[in-house]
Order: C-alpha cells, then structure tokens, then sequence
C-alpha cells in the first residue's frame, strides 16, 4: 500500500465555519481517511503539538493575537503545502472589522468594564491569555502560502474538488467561479 | 513542590481554550481553571452598521450555530421594526433552529464525544477522534455522519446554504420550503429516527458502563436556566424564561427577554477572555446557573411529541427527577434530537411551510430591541439599540456558551480532584478532564465575540522561568 499523505488542519481567528464545512464532506471524510492520516486537528484529533513533516495542512483563521502568531509560524516550518482556507484566512474577512476601531483600550471598556457589572477588568494572565495584535493579518502577510481556497465558507463540493488532487499527489486547478468566488 | 499542568489546546471541542491543573506540595489537586483564550470583537465593531446587516454579520459569530445567531438577530429587528411576523415565517424559523438542534447534537455526540465513550478514555490519542470512530465501526459513524448531514441538508434547503445562510431577516424569512425540499426531508426522516434510536440505545449502555465518571463529571446543585412555553412545555424559539433549582423548584418564571439585565449579571476574570454570567439575585459567585440541553430538559414539563415525553419519563426515571450531573447533558442533547425530528415531522405536514406569505415588511418602529432564541447550547441574547435610521448605536450579546463559564470551571475541578494524584499524570486522566468540558458542548467562537484589542505585553523568559525582558504597549 501507497504511503497515505499527512493531512492537518488548524484554526486561528474565525468562526469555525471551514471546520464544519469540511465535515460537510460527509461520506467523503472516509475517501479522506483512505488516503491521509489526520496528525493534528482541533476537531479531528487528540494530539497537543502540530508534529514534524505534515504534508498538507488547512488554516482556518485571520492573524489576530501572539498564539495565532507563533502556531502559523510553526506550522509553516513543518508543513509542505500550506492552505489558506476560507475568507478569513485569505482576506482577514469579519475577525479584522476591528482593524477600523480606534484605541484599545475605548473597546476594551466597553465589553469587560462597561459591560462586566462586578470584578470589572481586563482579562490579562501571562502565557495563558494571549494579547491580542494591534491588527489582524490574513496569513499570507506572515507566512508564505501554497494555495487559496475562498469562500465564507468554502462549500464541501468546493473543499473536495480542491482536496481532492492533492490527497493522491496532483496539483488543483483553482479557476472559475466555483472555485475561487468570495462570501 | 507546587505545580501547574496545562492541557493546551483543548481538543474535541468547538474553539480555542486551556485547562490549567494546580497541584499543591504532595500533588493534590488545589484548583482548576477553564481559560478561554479566544477573542474577536463583534459588541463593538457592529456599531454604525445598519440594524439589517446584523444577521448577516453575527452569523459569522459561530460557524457550528449560525442560525442561532439569524434568529436571535431576526427576532430583536422584529421588536425594533414592531412587526407581527406571519405565522408561516414562525414556523419556517422554527423548522430551522430544529435542523440545527439536530446537526449541532449530533456532531457533539458522534464526531466529538462517542471517541472517549467507544474507543476509551485512555485510548491512544491519535486515533481517538472521529477517524477513529470511522475506522473502528464504520457504519455507526457513517450512522451519525448521516443524521448531522439530515440536519445541514434542512438548513440548505430553507436558506440555500449549510453555513451561514441570509435567509431570517426582521419580520420573518426570504423564502418559505419549496415541494422538493419537503419530499426530501419526508423520505429522509425514517433513517434519522432509526438512528438516533441506535444513539439512544447506545447511550444507555454507556451509563451503566460509566456510572463512576457520570458522578463526578460535573455532579453539583445549581440553577437552570431556559425558555418554555406557556403551558411549561420544552421550548426553543419563543417563550418565556424560567429558572429551576436542582430540586426542580421554579425559582423564577414568566421573565421576559426585555429586561434581562434584572437578573443576569456579567463578571470578568483576568485568566479568561469569557466572561461569567450569573443570576443577579443570588450574587457573583453563587448565582451559578446552568443552560442548554441539561436544563431544557430539567425546566421544562414535557416536550409535547409521543416518543420524545416517552423518553423524557425514563431520563427522569434514570436521574432521579432532575439530572444535576453534566454528564447527563449527552443524554438530554439525544432526547432533544428525538424531539427535534418529531417537530420537524409534524412542520414538514403543515401547510404554512410552503407558505409565500413568510415576511412581514416594516420600518423603524422602537429605538431599542432584545431578542432571546434557545441555540443548541443554551439561550441566546441579542440587544440592539438604533438611531432613527436602523444605525446601530450599541450592541450587547449573552451567548449561551459564556452562561455555563461558571460549571465549566467547577466540572473541571470536580473532575480534577477526583482523578488526579500525584505529580505523575497519565494522559488518559487529563482527557477525563477535558470530556468535562466536552459535556457541555462548548462553542467557544460563540462566547468570544466580544469587542476591542488589547494591549501588547510581550515577556522574554529564561529556561529557568526568570523574565529577562519584558515589553508593554498600550
């Protein structure tokens, strides 16, 4: 038997939405298990830390603080061919409207002191709470990215043809509306 | 010597959030934490923004419960344009949320939590997740691949797509069930039901196998809080709202959305960007109430369909009257399934469903509005304040997920307490502590919508844990 490909997917900033539409493959997923192990996945797998030599991975998710951040940039490191999957990914789509705020600390009032009626503060706890950025970065501006998958999200028929190729070591043909519409 | 263990990321749930574990001197337990480390901004960012884009706008607030998000969004501009929306726009609304109910259950249980349960708590962690599932029984998983897929396929054809679908607006819906649309949902029904019946089955046998962790995962007095109809009848589109004590005495009902700041209050602490709802006569902390599943089912009098009150008579059987054990919520996420599917039968043979008349069309009418919907993981609020015009002014949302902060973080301590001993911590042990967090089906892009940037500190430690440098900016 063929070598199965290692296939990971990851999820910064978003809503979540790419996850679930990719397991809107349903059936499929069981093409999927035939031809790549899933090695990390915060929906499909157990394991803590993104493993060394990943051949394709997904990246749901803008840039939008330090953890975001720094997993991209591992993630990078171990992993052949990046996907920047979904529009918040390729575009920084809804999670970076907060790029247009002013200071930080007028939107902070607002939702833990304005509106945390008792023990009002700023959440803050070194090395567990992440600071957040002081703007929100679709990932190619930090990492170099393989291919673009759009779409808000991307539909399961969109991820399959995308996927598809690359689980059996060929490249996607990304063109033409179906493909590479935004929303 | 004093210890923490964090378990980073929390896997096998909906969202981006750590555990930390303190040990003390001889590796006991002291305390735990559920941290939330995820954070957006949507309260703040949604001002100046035209009342109507909002549906559109939240639903991107959560992937897994978009139409939570429709909903709750359509029901506030319904109050703030002062519209009666038709009652074939109800009842579409209504089909909707149930589809979800069932496609977001489902994934909870079969892609999500039936790992820990089938395959084993201290299984290897690898293979320990849906593939595994897929891999070890083929045809139970593609069984529940099946229901949620049920559950995403109603929702497309109401709305025209899975995730995120336009399609509730003020007044009502777009666009009602064409005839195709309900042939497929008829035909589609038996296997659903036949399905969650397996589910059913299977889950019961899990609790004669797990009645050790089902008493620790999560077992402690609290309120509940949910909607129900007027008769007391399970609810999870309109209603009122009613809170009931782990003895099942009502506590208060009859609460309208409106003024919800009388009795939900809003704590912040600083190792969480999710806040701690709690209910405001009863104080911060000891205002611990619990949603969702677990407390529909606990409020309310009866769901009013055959097969879902027969099941709901044996859970009460089983737990004694009221489940105070999250754990349970599993069970009540299967009964709501069951109920679900029921309704949805019962909408699919009314002729409203196809009904063209689904919209009411109105102006701006009322300057302020809440809307209240049940999402699958507990009751939902939206509250707009608008200019003349339908401008935002100012937004406020109380999502589901952040009401059961304050039991997330007991659940993981009880858990916690009991299982761990010893500076040595198996990996299987720290699941136990994660499937706490897994019971209440967290949906965590949800619960951090919350608005805003925050200042950069930036800390450069040395191997021995001293901070060489650190760096603020504000």
């Amino acid at each position: 038997m063929s070598e199965k490909i290692k296939l990971a997917t990851i999820w910064l900033a978003g809503c979540s939405g790419c996850h679930m539409s990719f397991l809107d493959l349903d059936e499929w997923l069981f093409e999927v298990a035939k031809f790549a192990d899933i090695v990390y996945s915060p929906v499909g797998c157990d394991l803590k830390e993104y493993p060394e030599n990943v051949d394709v991975c997904l990246v749901e998710g803008a840039v939008a603080n330090e953890e975001n951040w720094e997993l991209l940039l591992k993630v990078r490191k171990r992993t052949k061919f990046l996907i920047s999957f979904g529009d918040c990914a390729v575009t920084a789509n809804v999670p970076a409207m907060r790029n247009m705020l002013g200071k930080a600390d007028q939107v902070l009032k607002r939702s833990y002191l304005e509106l945390g009626d008792v023990t009002p503060q700023l959440p803050h706890f070194p090395g567990i709470v992440p600071e957040l950025l002081e703007r929100v970065s679709p990932v190619h501006e930090v990492v170099q990215i393989d291919m673009f998958i759009p779409g808000c999200p991307p539909s399961a028929p969109r991820i399959q043809a995308a996927i598809e190729p690359l689980l059996k070591g060929e490249t996607p043909k990304m063109e033409g509306r179906d493909m590479i519409k935004f929303g | 010597m004093a210890k923490t263990v964090v378990i980073d990321p929390v896997t096998r749930i909906e969202g981006h959030a750590k555990i930390s574990i303190y040990l003390d001197d001889v590796g006991e337990v002291s305390d735990a934490q559920f941290h939330v480390v995820e954070y957006r901004g949507f309260e703040k960012f949604c001002e100046g923004r035209p009342m109507w884009e909002m549906a559109g706008i939240t639903a991107r607030i959560c992937g897994i419960c978009p139409v939570s998000h429709l909903l709750a969004s359509a029901k506030t501009g319904d109050k703030i344009q002062a519209v009666q929306v038709p009652p074939a726009g109800e009842k579409l609304r209504r089909m909707m949320n149930l589809a979800q109910f069932t496609q977001s259950h489902a994934l909870s249980f079969f892609h999500l939590s039936s790992p820990d349960f089938l395959l084993g708590w201290d299984s290897d962690p690898a293979k320990r997740n849906v593939f595994g599932l897929m891999a070890a029984d083929p045809e139970l998983a593609r069984a529940g691949i099946r229901l949620r897929q049920f559950g995403q396929t109603v929702i497309e054809l109401l709305g025209a797509r899975k995730i995120h679908a336009a399609w509730a607006v003020p007044g009502g819906v777009r666009s009602p069930l064409s005839e195709e649309g309900r042939t497929w949902i008829r035909e589609r029904l038996p296997e659903s039901r036949a399905t969650l019946d397996i589910a059913l089955n299977l889950f019961k046998r899990f609790l004669d196998q797990f009645g050790a962790e089902a008493e620790v995962f999560g077992t402690f007095p609290s309120l509940f809080m949910g909607l129900v109809g007027k008769n007391g009848e399970w609810e999870h589109y309109g209603g009122h709202i009613r809170f009931t004590d782990s003895n099942g005495n009502i506590v208060a009902d009859g609460l309208s959305e409106d003024n919800y700041r009388d009795y939900l209050g809003e704590a912040v602490e600083p190792w969480s960007y999710l806040k701690f709802p709690y209910y405001k006569p009863m104080g911060y902390p000891d205002g611990i109430y619990r949603v969702g599943p677990l407390a529909r089912v606990n409020i309310c009098s009866h769901f009013g369909t055959p097969d879902a009150d027969k099941e709901l008579r044996e859970f009460r059987d089983r737990v004694g009257g009221v489940a105070t054990s999250s754990f349970m919520y599993h069970y009540a996420r299967l009964l709501e399934i069951l109920a679900s599917l029921e309704k949805i039968e019962e909408l699919v043979n009314d002729p409203d469903i196809t009904s063209k008349r689904c919209r009411a069309e109105a102006g701006i009418n009322n300057l302020e509005g809440v809307g209240v919907s049940e999402a699958p993981r507990g009751t939902l609020f939206h509250h707009y304040q608008v200019d003349e015009n339908g401008i935002l002014k100012k937004v406020n949302l109380i999502i589901a997920t952040g009401q059961n902060n304050l039991g997330m973080n007991k659940t993981v301590t009880q858990i916690a307490k009991h299982y761990i001993h010893g500076n040595e911590i198996p990996e299987g042990m720290l699941n136990r502590v994660e499937a706490g967090i897994r019971c209440y089906d967290p949906c965590l892009s949800c619960s951090t919508h919350a608005a805003g940037q925050m200042p950069l500190h930036v800390q450069l430690v040395a191997g021995d844990g001293t901070v060489v440098d650190e760096v603020y900016r504000d």
